[in-house]
């Protein structure tokens, strides 16, 4: 009997038998994999597994506990969904990426040490940027780069940052973070770049709306809540997470606004929503760091639901830009009506997944006194219900008509979409079996009257707000600039810089090389040949024939007996031995 | 049935009674949080009835007209070949 699988391992290894499988087997393959991966959690009890003793340092591949186990079940759940997403698919690139990148998090996610945690980290960054490679269109191709330079970045940060923390502590082993090790900040660094909060986010909604339409809807899933994670378990209670994750929330509400492109929307809202998260584990309480752990099941489940439906549409329509989009609930309402399941759980309708989640952070940090972040994330859950629920439905299936009558999306594609919003109402029902995941004990009752009230009347006078400013919520053909800007003009900066002044400067020291330089080079090197001639070679020989009289000298003393050799060389040992030894006293 | 329930939210003809719908059920809201009982809560808002309906209307309010001004006024919102 096996006593443990790493479910990230059965991705990986399963990523190189894609290329073989063919046809039907390969189809059936990529959902065997998911439903094993879920078995392989639901059979996993807490302790250290799979302990490996590499260069003299212990690495810990399957470190369990309550904590691990919550993000796995949430990770397998959502590779099952997004498989049966990509069923149709027939490339299998996109495949074999997908499961590497869900690989990468489930290591990530049992990571006992940071060379472990490393290791899974940056192959997540490279599986991925190949989801937006693959879209193959110029823009998704500079937009991959893009995401993929400013992730080995953050692996740069992060390994900086590993490597001062084992100066200070001594130890690989992976947990909270000592605030007074020099790595503290350099890892966080790291990790709050892939939970994309700001100024570090603009990687994300650069990069995801590029990504080909299933591939989306693994990025949007893993990427950030890895990092939610790994955030949890090294920085809980750290301050400034708490004014980090509430700033946030309301940044990617406010670019939400100003959005045109339907996911790249939606990626805003994975910011605002992270927000919430990040928030939780700055505060720190055991109610906190549970509302972020249940916070990112929920949204990983929601928000995935939110990307296929949107993907459904550009899958159908081929159009992305929600000016060019409208009227096309006639012909999918069925796409229509899952898309909602998904937007009423982000913005924490009553019985829907995010209202028995959110709320934990925002009582947790009501509880601990924080009155602007109380008011400030409330203000968010507005923005959160009049982008995702109100103006990104209106402008995309409704609103000015279109002309575009599109079949519904692909049986495939709707059944995934219906596996995640009977998880998004399941979990809002009855969130009992999600409560008894969170690592520590739940003594939190999300149904009581007075919250259900002044929910509802956020979520309606919202929507009061939506009818009655309309006019002004019109999506506009433009883009936003971002902190990508940053890199962006700068990278052009750089080439120009490169290519004007940099190039011409070249062109002179060359020719000024080819003329006067080149020339008292050759005068020297005449001179030098000289020297070499009559004063180097004659030094040379003379070291040669001392070296040829030491070496006769040294033959003479060679006897040519083996038992002469080998006693030279264990009195060598011995010495070595004994030299090393006494340092080390 | 899905699709006559999505209909009843697209189509035109439809504008009327849904803005009455609307209207019912923001009545209901508010009505309902004066009649629920409260606990006395964290913060002063937490025991005023009506206090959701209130914030939620003010943040809407904020968000789309400081969102639309930084993008306007503020410069964020560019022309699409900005990187072009």
């Amino acid at each position: 009997m096996i006593e443990w699988v790493h479910p990230g391992l059965l991705f990986i290894f399963g990523a190189f038998l894609i290329t073989l499988l063919k046809g039907r087997a390969r189809q059936a393959f990529l959902l065997l994999v998911p439903v094993l991966a879920i078995f392989a959690v639901a059979s996993m009890s807490p302790g250290d597994y799979g302990n490996v003793t590499f260069t003299g340092r212990d690495l810990v591949f399957g470190h369990v506990d309550k904590l691990s186990i919550v993000f796995a079940w949430v990770f397998t759940i959502m590779s099952l969904i997004g498989m049966v997403y990509a069923f149709h698919v027939k490339e299998p690139g996109e495949h074999v990426a997908a499961f590497l990148y869900v690989g990468g998090s489930l290591g990530v996610v049992f990571a006992g040490d940071y060379f472990t945690l490393f290791m899974f980290w940056e192959s997540m960054a490279f599986s991925s940027a190949y989801l937006v490679f693959a879209r193959n269109r110029p823009r998704s191709v500079r937009a991959g780069y893009r995401y993929l330079l400013v992730h080995v970045t953050g692996g740069v940060f992060l390994m900086a940052g590993i490597v001062l923390n084992y100066l200070h502590t001594g130890s690989f082993v992976f947990g909270a973070v000592d605030p007074d090790s020099t790595g503290y900040y350099l890892i966080m660094t790291g990790f709050i770049l892939n939970a994309a909060v700001p100024p570090l986010n603009a990687w994300l909604t650069d990069a995801y709306p590029e990504a080909t339409v299933t591939g989306a809807v693994f990025m949007c899933a893993f990427t950030t809540k890895t990092a939610v994670y790994v955030l949890v378990r090294g920085f809980p209670g750290a301050e400034i997470l708490i004014w980090l994750g509430v700033f946030m929330a309301l940044y990617g509400v406010v670019y939400a606004v100003m959005e045109n492109d339907a996911r790249r929307l939606l990626a805003y809202h994975i910011v605002s929503q992270v927000g919430y998260m990040v928030a939780g584990v700055g505060i720190g309480t055991e109610l906190a760091l549970n509302g972020s752990t249940s916070h990112a099941f929920s949204h990983i489940i929601y928000k995935a639901l939110l990307f296929m439906g949107a993907g459904a549409v550009i899958y159908m329509t081929g159009r992305s830009k929600l000016t060019e989009l409208g009227g096309i609930y006639r012909t999918m309402p069925v796409t229509v009506c899952l898309y909602m399941i998904g937007a009423f759980a982000i913005s924490a309708f009553p019985l829907f997944s995010g209202f028995v989640s959110k709320s934990m952070v925002i009582a947790a940090a009501s509880g601990d006194n924080l009155a602007t972040a109380t008011l400030l994330l409330t203000m968010a859950s507005s923005g959160t219900f009049l982008h995702t629920g109100l103006k990104l439905p209106y402008y995309m299936f409704f609103g000015k008509d279109s002309g575009l009558r599109p079949k519904e999306p692909p049986l495939n594609m709707l059944i995934a979409m219906g596996m995640a919003a009977f998880l998004c109402i399941a979990i809002g029902v009855y969130p009992a079996p999600l409560y008894d995941l969170l690592p520590y004990a739940v003594d939190f009752e999300p149904y009581t009257s007075a919250h259900v009230t002044v929910s509802l009347g956020i979520l309606m006078f919202t929507l009061l707000g939506f009818v009655w400013f309309l006019k002004d919520l019109d999506p506009e053909n433009t883009i936003s600039l971002d902190t990508d800007w940053f890199y962006r003009k700068g990278a052009k900066a750089f080439m120009w810089l490169a290519r004007g002044p940099v190039a011409s400067y070249e062109a002179v020291v060359a020719e000024l090389a080819n003329t006067v330089v080149l020339r008292s080079l050759f005068a020297t090197a005449r001179r030098g040949l000289w020297a070499d001639i009559n004063i180097v070679d004659a030094i040379v020989n003379g070291v040669a024939s001392t070296i040829m009289g030491w070496g006769s000298t040294l033959r003479k003393m060679q006897t040519g007996t083996l038992t002469h050799y080998a006693v030279a060389m264990a009195a060598g040992i011995v010495i070595s031995i004994l030299v090393f030894s006494l340092r080390a006293m | 049935m899905i699709a006559k329930i999505v209909r009843f939210f697209g189509d035109e003809e439809h504008a009327k009674r849904r803005r009455k719908l609307l209207y019912a059920i923001l009545l209901v809201v508010v009505a309902a949080d004066f009649l629920v009982p409260r606990e006395h809560g964290d913060f002063f808002w937490d025991d005023l009835p009506g206090w959701g309906a209130f914030y939620g209307f003010i943040s809407c309010g904020l968000i789309v007209y400081v969102s639309k001004f930084l993008g306007h006024q503020g410069g964020l919102m560019v022309d699409e070949d900005h990187y072009d």
